[in-house]
């Protein structure tokens, strides 16, 4: 296994050490302890602009920034990015397609401790709602690196989806992430696919391990782009194994399994599967024993799966 | 163009250009059937002084990057601009008559990709504010000595995100913007006191750290000084501009029912009268 940590803290560590070489983004801070970029101000006072706990403010600000010319990163939890600040999300920097990278952390059941308040779990429907939006979430720490990388030369709204809690590395840094291209770390057969986006790419991963024991070849697929979707990797994997599972770690509900839906509905139906959050709000605790409860778990996944091919 | 000083012959001016401002105002609205009358002919005094005399601006290079940034924050009161722009050249004026069309550059609330001379889209009240503090921390960041003015309503300053705006600019020091309030005391359904209580404004500006001038925003010698006076405090200031709804028009003056109605035929004719006859408070 290799090393651990949060893919909010190697984004904000990495955009820190991109900022020492490049000078051309500033940051929006609305005083949270979200990916670390709350050092910004330390390093590059001129460069960062807080605005206290106002978070339609400070993506309005980033806005007007914007307006100017200069790109700008807005960092706040993913639930007061996508909904306390909803509006200016969707028409200062949608509408006006403007060069607003928004850094949404805490997302999903993996919060655990905070609970229901702090936890996205509706982020991406909302985000994927809107026109002009681009959407991306890495599986790991090495991908959130990648990301913050291809992140500065990306013109336009963008909503990166983070994770609060470490997680083992599923990549090495020979890793490449580009904007609207689905990724395959796994190609065990073509009995099913898995499609996965954000830190449950690790548990896929050990489903499909588990599965492959049993004579079942699963092909995983990591669609760091959430928006916009990778439709032929989809139609392929449906037209390749005849069975699509979506994983994720936000409600099942519009995020990446009803993007997915969406595509197979009207190109390719095959026996297809949601995995996620039941239309529940988080709750505190074990992060792993919330995610069992939900059906998110590897043994939950490798079940999920036998049920699926058995539909074929 | 002196952005400062002013003389009587370019207060004369102004008036004129101000009467032309107001019948295009008219014959928009009921061109296109729809629009909101009452506070655009509010704003008449203040959007022409910035216009055709206080805005560095270049019709011909509308994205000149050193440019004064104006945001029109009470975006719904764009006709009053939309004739500005065309009278200041911006485009032909013959795109007054295409209001609120299919393929209009000038949208029921302003675009900034589709018409030339917005620096913000705006219609959704309470966030010009926020918008114009990112500009004017832009120029200080870049070193750039443009000035950005916001335009707000009165009614608008009851949203929560106005005054986040409002104390950002004065944490941020931000002594290169300008806000003016319009100041009519009348929003969609009745008088903006009865509504939810405004005053008093002065004292809540103040309160968020910012200098304000008051003035009579419907004497263009008024106003120049206000924003005179504004240019040169050297600190984030707010011109509250006492005006009234429908100004010039007078079944529209004070009444509600004009903050979104179009004239008819007959209405029409008799407003463009009125504002024809009308002199100066």
């Amino acid at each position: 296994m290799g090393k651990t940590l949060a893919t909010r803290m190697a984004f904000g560590e990495e955009l820190l050490k991109i900022a020492e070489t490049r000078d051309d983004f500033v940051v929006c801070n609305a005083d949270t302890k979200t990916c670390g970029l709350d050092k910004f101000r330390t390093y590059f006072p001129e460069r960062e602009f807080s605005v206290g706990i106002a978070e339609q403010n400070m993506i309005a600000t980033a806005a007007g920034l914007a307006a100017c010319g200069n790109k700008v990163y807005a960092a706040t939890f993913a639930v007061f990015a996508s909904m306390r600040a909803c509006e200016q999300v969707r028409t200062f920097v949608c509408h006006t397609n403007l060069n607003v990278t928004i850094v949404g952390t805490h997302t999903g059941l993996q919060v655990g401790g905070d609970g229901a308040t702090h936890a996205a779990i509706e982020d991406v429907a909302i985000m994927r709602s809107f026109p002009n939006m681009t959407i991306v979430q890495p599986a790991d720490a090495i991908a959130a690196r990648k990301i913050a990388q291809a992140s500065v030369d990306f013109v336009g709204p963008l909503y990166i989806r983070l994770h609060r809690n470490a997680v083992p590395d599923v990549y090495d840094e020979s890793y490449t992430f580009e904007f609207g291209k689905a990724s395959i770390p796994l190609d065990n057969g073509k009995d099913m696919s898995m499609i996965v986006s954000g830190i449950l790419l690790k548990k896929a991963l050990e489903a499909a391990e588990i599965l492959k024991k049993e004579g079942i070849g699963v092909t995983v697929i990591d669609m760091s782009t959430i928006k916009p979707l990778d439709e032929a990797a989809v139609i392929r994997a449906a037209k390749e194994t005849g069975a699509v599972m979506t994983i994720e770690d936000h409600n099942i509900i519009g995020g990446l399994g009803s993007a997915v839906a969406e595509v197979l509905g009207e190109h390719c139906p095959v026996p297809f599967k949601r995995i996620g959050i039941q239309d529940r709000f988080g709750e505190s605790g074990d992060p792993e024993l919330i995610y069992r409860a939900h059906g998110m778990d590897v043994d939950s996944i490798a079940a999920a799966a036998r049920e699926l091919i058995a539909r074929k | 163009m002196n952005h400062n000083y002013f003389t009587e012959k370019d207060v004369e001016r102004l008036e004129e250009q101000a009467v032309q401002i107001r019948k295009d105002i008219i014959s928009m609205i009921h061109k296109a059937k729809a629009g909101h009358p009452g506070g655009s002919l509010s704003a008449v005094e203040i959007v022409t002084a910035l216009y055709f005399h206080i805005l560095n601006i270049d019709p011909q290079n509308p994205d000149w990057p050193d440019r004064d940034r104006f945001v029109l924050s009470k975006g719904h009161a764009c006709p009053v601009v939309y004739s500005a722009l065309a009278r200041r050249g911006f485009f032909d004026v013959k795109h007054l008559d295409t209001l609120r069309e299919y393929g209009s550059i000038l949208q029921g609330h302003p675009d900034m990709h589709k018409c030339p001379g917005f620096d913000m889209s705006t219609g959704s009240l309470g966030n010009g504010l926020s918008t114009a503090v990112g500009m004017a921390l832009s120029a200080r960041l870049h070193h750039q000595d443009y000035m950005t003015y916001v335009l707000l309503g009165d009614g608008e300053i009851q949203e929560g995100l106005v005054w986040e705006a409002a104390m950002a600019a004065s944490h941020h020091g931000l002594k290169n913007l300008i806000a003016i309030v319009d100041c009519n005391g009348v929003q969609i359904n009745g008088w903006t006191n009865d509504i939810m209580r405004v005053e008093p404004i002065a004292d809540k500006w103040r309160a968020f750290g910012w200098n304000v001038v008051e003035t009579n925003g419907h004497n263009m010698k008024d106003v120049l000084t206000a924003f005179h006076t504004a240019r040169t405090m050297r600190h984030n200031t707010v011109i509250l501009a006492r005006t009234v709804k429908g100004r010039g028009v007078s079944f529209m003056e004070d009444d509600c029912a004009w903050h979104g109605a179009a004239p008819d035929e007959e209405q029409m004719v008799q407003a463009i009268a009125e504002i024809g006859e009308g002199g100066v408070v």
